[in-house]
């Protein structure tokens, strides 16, 4: 009960980028994020250039692509939004596959589509190859302040006791014959998770408690 | 007689909503005992385990610990020589390994370097958790968590380990090797507890706290077996259990 069952993007290896530092991980993360934005989206080919960099290093990694492909649905709303675009914006007319759409927005729909995949694909592939522990500890190298690395640090560390207690309270919801994806039954679902946030600031408090019975002053030991 | 480990007398402690959780509550503990404190649920001893290391202070009344009295400027010492095992593990492990959690309290007290590492080992052999030492403290079953939540304050060398529930949510086995290591552990321990058969194995002395007071306070064995104190503070044995049987 409660033993969360490791975190859902890491993939277990030990290739050259899984061992490298996680600061430099971080930096070229970053970097390559903001070379990808920076370029004009009419430069296709630049983006073809970052497309196989990207895909060398995923295969230095040994993470298999699918194992990537999958994780890439949180890009989904986005994608929706994009694919809207070509329709809903202004501008001159091009027939594509007999339907007429704005070519700024084709443009757009486009642009917003590759910057994303590119960086959603570059993220994953940090996660995949850091342990969420590295990644804090390579942002503390970098002189991320400490207090935000240690609410992250937390965050990562109770996510899954927070979500095995949501998920106990689904179960106890349907137990009593309440399906939580009915609208009938939202209310129901909106006040339990306002008892999930009582819960779980009364869990902060608690954890509070047992810093302090060990002599927490304010600073995490490094 | 020497000075006690734990020395609680006259503690009255109201909450803010005027609810009075201990009123006038005398408790010593010497050194090397171990020692269980009873009492229905409400009774007030969560309470009066948050007065030992100063995170809630009394209304009137003192607590010192060895001798030293659990005031402000006293804090971070009274919490090295009061280590207190909270009841759900998930509270007390925050952070994301094993080693880290159970290196959190001694190098709150400045402990460093080697020093530091061979405090987190020993803490850890002593519940036989030494080679979980890199793991998350989420990935690990709750009766080794709870073992780790001991160790995380071994590790600070107290003078007396104060559990609270420890055999709650514990299955029958995992029950017994904590029995174990407490057994085996060279310290002084209070242990608050609704297992009574628990308190009978690891305690020789019991205490019950009934509405914030001291109401009983002697051999765990005669505390269970006066049936009138046990039925007026609600206090209950198991099915089946009955300490007149035992040895």
């Amino acid at each position: 009960m409660g033993a969360g069952h490791g975190h859902r993007l890491h993939f277990h290896g030990h290739s050259v980028v899984h061992r490298a530092q996680p600061h430099h991980k971080i930096l070229a993360l970053l970097g390559f994020v903001l070379l990808v934005v920076a370029t004009p989206r009419e430069w296709f080919a630049a983006y073809l250039l970052h497309l196989s960099l990207l895909l060398v290093v995923i295969a230095a990694s040994r993470v298999p692509v699918t194992y990537l492909l999958k994780r890439l649905v949180v890009e989904v709303p986005f994608v929706v939004f994009a694919l809207l675009m070509p329709f809903i914006a202004h501008g001159p007319q091009v027939e594509v596959l007999g339907v007429a759409v704005s070519e700024p927005g084709l443009l757009a729909a486009w642009g917003l589509l590759v910057k994303g995949t590119l960086g959603v694909l570059a993220s994953l592939t940090l996660a995949a190859t850091t342990e969420p522990q590295d990644v804090l500890r390579g942002l503390e190298r970098l002189r991320m302040p400490q207090l935000v690395v240690q609410i992250m640090g937390f965050m990562i560390r109770y996510l899954d006791v927070v979500s095995g207690e949501l998920s106990r309270m689904l179960t106890a919801m349907r137990s009593r014959g309440c399906d939580p994806r009915r609208p009938r039954h939202w209310p129901a679902l909106a006040r339990s998770l306002g008892a999930l946030f009582i819960r779980s600031y009364e869990r902060g408090e608690r954890v509070h408690l047992a810093m302090l019975s060990r002599g927490y002053t304010g600073r995490l030991p490094s | 007689m020497s000075t006690p480990t734990l020395d609680v007398q006259g503690l009255v402690y109201a909450y803010p909503d005027g609810h009075a959780a201990l009123r006038g509550v005398d408790l010593h503990v010497h050194r090397g005992e171990r020692v269980a404190l009873l009492g229905p649920n409400g009774a007030g001893k969560t309470t009066l385990v948050l007065h030992l290391n100063g995170i809630l202070t009394g209304d009137a009344g003192t607590v010192s610990v060895s001798g030293l009295p659990v005031v402000k400027q006293n804090l971070q010492d009274v919490r090295r020589r009061v280590g207190i095992v909270f009841q759900d593990p998930d509270d007390q492990l925050f952070l994301g390994s094993v080693r880290q959690d159970v290196a959190f309290g001694p190098a709150n007290l400045g402990v460093r370097g080697a020093a530091l590492d061979r405090r987190v080992m020993d803490a850890l052999e002593q519940v036989g958790m030494a080679e979980f030492a890199d793991r998350p403290p989420h990935h690990l079953s709750f009766g080794q968590r709870r073992r780790v939540a001991v160790a995380t304050v071994l590790a600070m060398e107290p003078e007396i380990l104060v559990l609270d529930e420890p055999s709650s949510n514990l299955d029958p086995a995992s029950r017994r090797e904590l029995a174990d290591i407490l057994r085996s552990l060279d310290v002084t321990v209070l242990m608050v507890t609704h297992d009574l058969p628990y308190a009978l194995e690891l305690c020789p002395r019991s205490v019950v706290l009934a509405e914030g007071a001291v109401v009983a306070d002697g051999a765990t064995f005669d505390v269970l077996t006066d049936d009138v104190l046990m039925k007026e503070h609600r206090l209950e044995l198991p099915f089946g259990f009955d300490p007149r049987t035992i040895g």
